[in-house]
């Protein structure tokens, strides 16, 4: 296995499949930064031959991609805030709380994680059209501002913080409230953390729900938004091309910083949850 | 009992025994009482949101499949398993479930197959890996609608980079995403390409997962990369195995955003996937009934198949 020779081989086959992986990405880095002639040619260019960035300015006249980018982060950052703020409430009670019919709504949880968004989604839409919600944040939001799977990954965590913490605390004269929010919460950021990342990126990649509840172009997220780049002038392939690798390129750069963080979340959610 | 209602003794106090064993009864009820109260305001954010955007359009659903609608979604009359029915007989059901079970097929093996084997690879210490990891964990973060509108181009029929590239090599240009023949396998690859990310990443960290000593014990009983990779990665492995193929196979059914900006649909139903003529029938032709019914459907057959996964397959995982 160790002899160069195998070695080397072992390279190029990974180089390949990485080649081939990167691909799709690095031709829409390559077109974006196209001429209009260079990006229409036949036959077209692997690689760019000349380097044109007005592309990237010239792109915001065609579409309102900041205000795209912008609500993606505003409505998957608000959709990760309520879900941390309901799932740890939730996951406390469960995790350190008794009460009576504890194990009556506990599986009601375990109910929900069964129902797929799809069944839901109909209803879903005419409440948030009765409610004149269509466009708007809020009808973006509220639906998903509670987790079942976030309640149980949360709650796993508190459960292993030790006894002898609550011991002190009630001695101190502490009470649920304050223990939560003074040294149940500080000490689980490992956790909070991964369910911050799992529930931004899930917002983030949301296609569906977007589309049904967004009519105008000022209200719609980057998922939509990019798609509505191609019916705008099918020939400047080179615009289209510089939309997407605005919209990608913050998403590689969270990529780039937070990949162990996103490894660790990803992973707890396969192997624990 | 949680932790913090254990009564700590105290010496302070020393009143008349039976004065004390009253006053401790009243105030532990009160106690209690608190204690539910507060346990009910922690729930209550998630309950209400659950009740109002789970509970109820699931019983709303039902109701919904069970009448036709006018187009603004008022009910019009109750017409009983007549919107089942209608989905069934018009062979859009059988259409949409044929294409969605090749879809799985297409994506689910080959996706898992790929994302192993680079796992494999990338997993040893050679120079150079960490960016190979990066390279292969990159898809994930690329979402379905950026990916689509990118392949969409890649698959362009006369100035597309895939028949370009094939040209080079002589085959002629490939119809991807025109002809009924292709469209679904076109979606596949793509499909395959976005989920590699996430199943890279499980599986590595699987691998990972699997300690050293193991490793090495194999290694001193003189046992080649291959052989350990099958008798001891791959039993080690088979929870990770199974949870990726769950999470695929309920991901493949509930596909629709590829689908959206790709084919639309078709070209002649043939990738009118499941999800997909939900959204149709409901969004686009306005029968809300008929949506819903379609929509209990996929509740119920994604339902079937993950007991039947719990049930078969886990019986074959190996659980350290």
């Amino acid at each position: 296995m160790k002899t160069p020779w195998t070695k080397s081989l072992l390279y190029v086959l990974l180089t390949i499949c990485a080649a081939l992986v990167l691909y799709p990405v690095l031709y829409t880095f390559f077109m974006a930064v196209m001429t209009p002639e260079d990006a229409s040619a036949y036959p077209p260019h692997i690689i760019p031959k000349s380097i044109d960035l007005s592309n990237f300015t010239e792109v915001f006249d065609i579409v309102p991609i900041g205000s795209f980018i912008g609500n993606t982060f505003l409505v998957a950052g608000l959709t990760m805030l309520g879900q941390l703020i309901t799932a740890s409430m939730a996951a406390y009670a469960f995790a350190k709380m008794q009460f009576k019919g504890k194990n009556v709504v506990f599986s009601m949880f375990v109910a929900t994680m069964m129902i797929p968004w799809e069944v839901t989604m109909i209803p879903n839409y005419l409440t948030i059209r009765s409610w004149g919600w269509l466009d708007s944040y809020q009808g973006l939001t509220v639906p998903f501002l509670a987790t079942a799977f976030g309640t149980f990954l949360l709650r796993q965590f508190f459960m292993q913080l030790p006894k002898e913490l609550f011991e002190a605390a009630k001695i101190d004269g502490c009470g649920h409230i304050r223990y939560f929010v003074s040294h149940v919460l500080p000490l689980s950021r490992p956790a909070l953390g991964t369910l911050a990342i799992y529930s931004f990126l899930n917002m983030y990649n949301s296609y569906l729900w977007p589309l049904l509840v967004t009519n105008t172009p000022e209200m719609r997220t980057v998922q939509i938004g990019i798609s509505m780049l191609e019916f705008q002038e099918s020939t400047a392939w080179n615009l289209v091309f510089a939309g997407t690798a605005l919209v990608i390129l913050p998403s590689l750069l969270l990529l780039v910083f937070g990949l162990k963080q996103l490894v660790r979340g990803m992973a707890a959610g396969a192997l624990k949850g | 009992m949680s932790e913090l209602d254990n009564r700590i003794s105290l010496p302070a106090a020393r009143r008349r025994v039976s004065d004390t064993k009253e006053r401790r009864t009243a105030s532990l009820r009160v106690q209690r009482m608190r204690e539910n109260l507060l346990a009910y305001g922690f729930l209550a954010p998630s309950l209400l949101l659950f009740a109002v955007f789970l509970f109820y359009p699931m019983f709303k659903s039902v109701y919904l499949s069970l009448h036709s609608t006018d187009p603004t979604g008022q009910i019009a009359a109750y017409v009983g398993l007549d919107n089942f029915k209608a989905v069934f007989q018009s062979g859009l059901f059988l259409q949409g479930m044929k294409v969605t079970l090749l879809f799985v097929l297409f994506t689910v093996p080959t996706g898992i197959l790929a994302a192993l084997i680079l796992a494999a690879l990338t997993h040893n210490r050679f120079k150079g890996m960490r960016l190979f990891q990066f390279v292969f964990s990159l898809p994930v973060v690329l979402s379905v609608g950026s990916s689509a509108v990118i392949w969409k181009f890649l698959f362009h029929p006369t100035l597309g980079m895939l028949n370009y590239l094939l040209s080079k090599v002589g085959i002629d240009p490939i119809p991807w995403l025109t002809s009924p023949d292709w469209a679904l396998v076109s979606i596949s690859i793509m499909t395959i390409w976005m989920n590699l990310g996430f199943n890279y990443i499980i599986l590595s960290s699987g691998l990972q997962g699997i300690p050293d000593e193991i490793y090495e014990s194999a290694k001193i009983d003189g046992a080649g990369p291959l052989v350990t990779f099958r008798k001891i990665s791959m039993p080690l492995l088979s929870p990770t195995l199974f949870f990726v193929t769950v999470v695929s196979i309920i991901g493949a059914f509930q596909s629709f955003g590829q689908i959206n900006i790709l084919t639309r649909g078709g070209p002649m139903d043939s990738t009118n996937v499941f999800v997909y003529s939900i959204y149709q029938e409901a969004f686009v032709n306005f029968r809300f009934g008929t949506g819903s019914a379609q929509a209990l459907i996929l509740f119920a057959v994604i339902m079937l198949l993950t007991l039947i996964q719990f049930k078969w397959v886990e019986r074959k995982v190996h659980y350290q």
